[in-house]
């Protein structure tokens, strides 16, 4: 059982000789606590309700009003743009159909975050695993070179990822210095160049928590499941997975949740011909001068993302009870 | 209209900006400004300009209508000057009445969307139309067929803007309409047309440059100036007038009604409409003026460019773009999603 220590208050109030006097200071004492603590965070608190839950409050008030003619919104009462995220006027006769255009584009968002999700994984785990077996005093150099990336702005490295792979890049001119291929490999603007350069942006967001997991992890267990004649894959997937799990969990919700929106890299990598969720909601605000709709699929992508962590919540919750 | 991914460039010149001296804030489209004019203008004046880029039409209206921007002018697209004015958002600054307005070319002076010229004066003009690697493909390059029903040559290699008035507007030529027609039987047309065609494309992409010099892309939907840019890079790379129609697009330079300096704007609007200043402007992104006269400070090979004049023959199948109605606007908008899905 975890160690559940008593509410500090539940033995103020026992009535114990003397404990009256006690009891009142000590409560007196942690209200004063308490009052400091919440001036403390009183800055933070105002921040976000200010720059966070305000803005999304004006989001959620423009979601049901009608699109202004250039841009905008006219303040007429209407629930279009929620209608439309997934239900919409035939572009030729005005039947109500299936928004097939925005249920697709979110799906290939979906689609993208877990093969970026599971690409990640593949990379992320063993990269964690070795920086966290390195000696003591090296760990840090390795964790560093994680990091280094985060040093320079995403689209600079996206467009660097564009020299690797174009028809005259790195990779093909040395595929054809090498004659192993006589014609460039089509690479940008491909599937493969998005999920490429996903997997490697979003990498350290996997390898660090996974790396946190690796580095708690008790070897002695792993020895002791071995003396007890488990195998390499047994002792890994009975003894290891079980304890880095929290680490794995947390990692793809972090690669997973920026994925679905993920907006600069599919556009640079992948050429811009297909739209990302991210894309759809940008192009509401732009181009398509519909900013109710925007303003709902951004909702709708929020609530998705919402439900992905009440879902990991849960997950973990009951992991820890599994965990006596 | 036009070029390069905004973050990008915006880097570049803002992150500059010395507080010292008289400032002039000009909002244009990225890489669209010579820094050559704005030394000139700093040595003539000792107004220190700074650029701040967009990438399209709509991200410029939007921010400006926010406020609190601090541009003093700003350069819209033809189409999108109307809006401006019915926004409130520019100031009457009278080129029409400035000592240099004598040099704008009169075919530019009363045109639909400022008459008499009372709000904008020219920075550049250009088309869209049709860029092709020659030597990829050596059939006729001048349609729009280039990337609506691509020669087998160019598929897959191809990249269309991703700039939804342009491509819907010759899209809509292509199929026999004119540009923002409601004309369902014509935008069914165009539906199926941009649909079947997608599956050439290999992009929708913006700053194309350098991918078209090193061969990444063959063919597609391009801007005239940016396609001279290119040319010089590799002189295989033709620009083709879609004889089915092609946009004619200008953009022009207008101030702001909260303009912070509104005297040095002025004093740029005059200074732009000076002949030897406006070849400067041309002679960095490549496209048209309009100012009289600027033609004998451009270099050489833009005299005879075939990006920037017109042959004879095609001249009248350029069309201006106008401003849709929000009600077929909403149906291109509709088209568009569909087409990247």
């Amino acid at each position: 059982m975890p160690e559940t220590p008593a509410p500090a208050s539940a033995t103020a109030d026992a009535p114990v000789p003397g404990g009256l006097i006690r009891g009142e200071l000590e409560r007196e004492l942690e209200q004063t606590d308490n009052r400091t603590r919440w001036l403390l965070s009183l800055p933070a608190i105002l921040i976000i309700l200010f720059f966070a839950a305000a803005p999304l409050l004006v989001m959620v008030v423009y979601s049901f009003l009608t699109p202004g003619d250039y841009g905008n919104v006219k303040w007429i009462f209407s629930t279009e743009g929620w209608v439309n995220v997934i239900l919409q006027r035939d572009i030729f006769d005005d039947t109500l159909i299936w928004a097939d255009a925005h249920l697709s584009i979110f799906w290939r968002s979906v689609k993208l975050s877990i093969v970026t999700t599971l690409l990640t994984l593949i990379f992320g785990v063993p990269t964690a695993w070795f920086v966290a077996t390195r000696p003591k005093g090296k760990r840090e150099f390795w964790l560093f070179l994680v990091t280094v990336p985060f040093w320079t702005n995403l689209l600079v490295r996206t467009i660097a990822i564009q020299e690797l792979i174009r028809a005259e890049g790195v990779i093909n001119n040395l595929l054809m210095a090498l004659h192993i291929v006589d014609q460039p490999i089509q690479m940008m603007f491909t599937d493969f160049a998005i999920g490429f350069g996903m997997t490697y942006v979003y990498l350290p967001l996997m390898v660090l928590p996974v790396y946190a997991a690796v580095d708690k992890l008790d070897f002695r267990l792993v020895e002791a499941a071995h003396d007890l004649y488990a195998g390499r894959w047994t002792a890994f997937r009975r003894v290891i997975l079980p304890m880095i799990k929290p680490g794995i969990i947390a990692g793809s919700i972090l690669v997973f949740i920026p994925c679905l929106g993920a907006y600069v890299t599919p556009r640079v990598l992948g050429g811009g011909k297909n739209l990302m969720f991210g894309n759809l909601i940008e192009l509401q605000f732009g181009a398509g001068r519909n900013w109710p709709l925007g303003a709902a699929l951004s909702f709708t992508l929020m609530a998705i993302v919402m439900v992905a962590l009440i879902y990991y919540v849960r997950l973990t919750s009951r992991e820890e009870k599994t965990d006596v | 209209m036009k070029r390069l991914f905004a973050a990008a460039s915006v880097l570049a010149m803002t992150a500059a900006a010395a507080a010292s001296a008289e400032e002039l804030n000009l909002y244009n489209w990225g890489n669209y400004t010579s820094p050559e004019l704005l030394e000139k203008f700093e040595k003539e004046t000792g107004i220190k300009v700074i650029v701040t880029d967009f990438d399209s039409n709509d991200t410029a209206l939007a921010k400006v209508k926010a406020g609190g921007h601090g541009f003093d002018l700003v350069v819209p697209s033809a189409a999108y000057v109307p809006i401006w004015i019915k926004e409130g958002l520019l100031e009457e600054a009278r080129p029409d009445q400035m000592e240099n307005f004598k040099n704008m070319d009169p075919a530019w002076v009363d045109v639909d969307w400022d008459p008499g010229r009372h709000y904008t004066v020219p920075w550049q003009w250009g088309t869209t139309g049709v860029v092709v690697n020659t030597k990829y493909y050596d059939g006729d390059i001048d349609t729009s067929a280039i990337f609506l029903d691509p020669p087998e040559e160019l598929k897959g290699k191809i990249n269309v803007v991703p700039e939804m008035g342009d491509v819907m507007g010759l899209a809509v030529m292509y199929y026999g309409g004119e540009p923002c027609t409601g004309d369902k039987e014509i935008l069914k047309k165009v539906h199926a047309g941009l649909i079947e065609a997608k599956k050439s494309w290999l992009g929708m992409d913006y700053g194309n440059i350098e991918k078209f010099a090193k061969e990444d892309l063959w063919a597609g939907v391009n801007w005239n100036g940016s396609t001279f840019r290119m040319r010089l890079e590799n002189p295989a790379i033709h620009y083709g007038y879609p004889k089915e129609g092609f946009v004619v697009w200008m953009d022009s330079v207008a101030m702001l009604k909260d303009a912070t300096n509104p005297e040095a704007a002025k004093k740029f609007m005059n200074f732009i409409m000076e002949p030897e200043n406006a070849a400067l402007i041309s002679q960095f992104a490549r496209y048209a003026n309009g100012i009289k006269g600027s033609e004998a400070f451009m270099p050489e090979d833009m005299k005879t460019a075939r990006e920037i004049n017109i042959p004879a023959e095609l001249k009248d199948k350029g069309r201006f773009l106008p401003t849709c109605e929000p009600d077929v606007q909403k149906l291109y908008t509709r088209i568009w999603t569909d087409l990247q899905k």
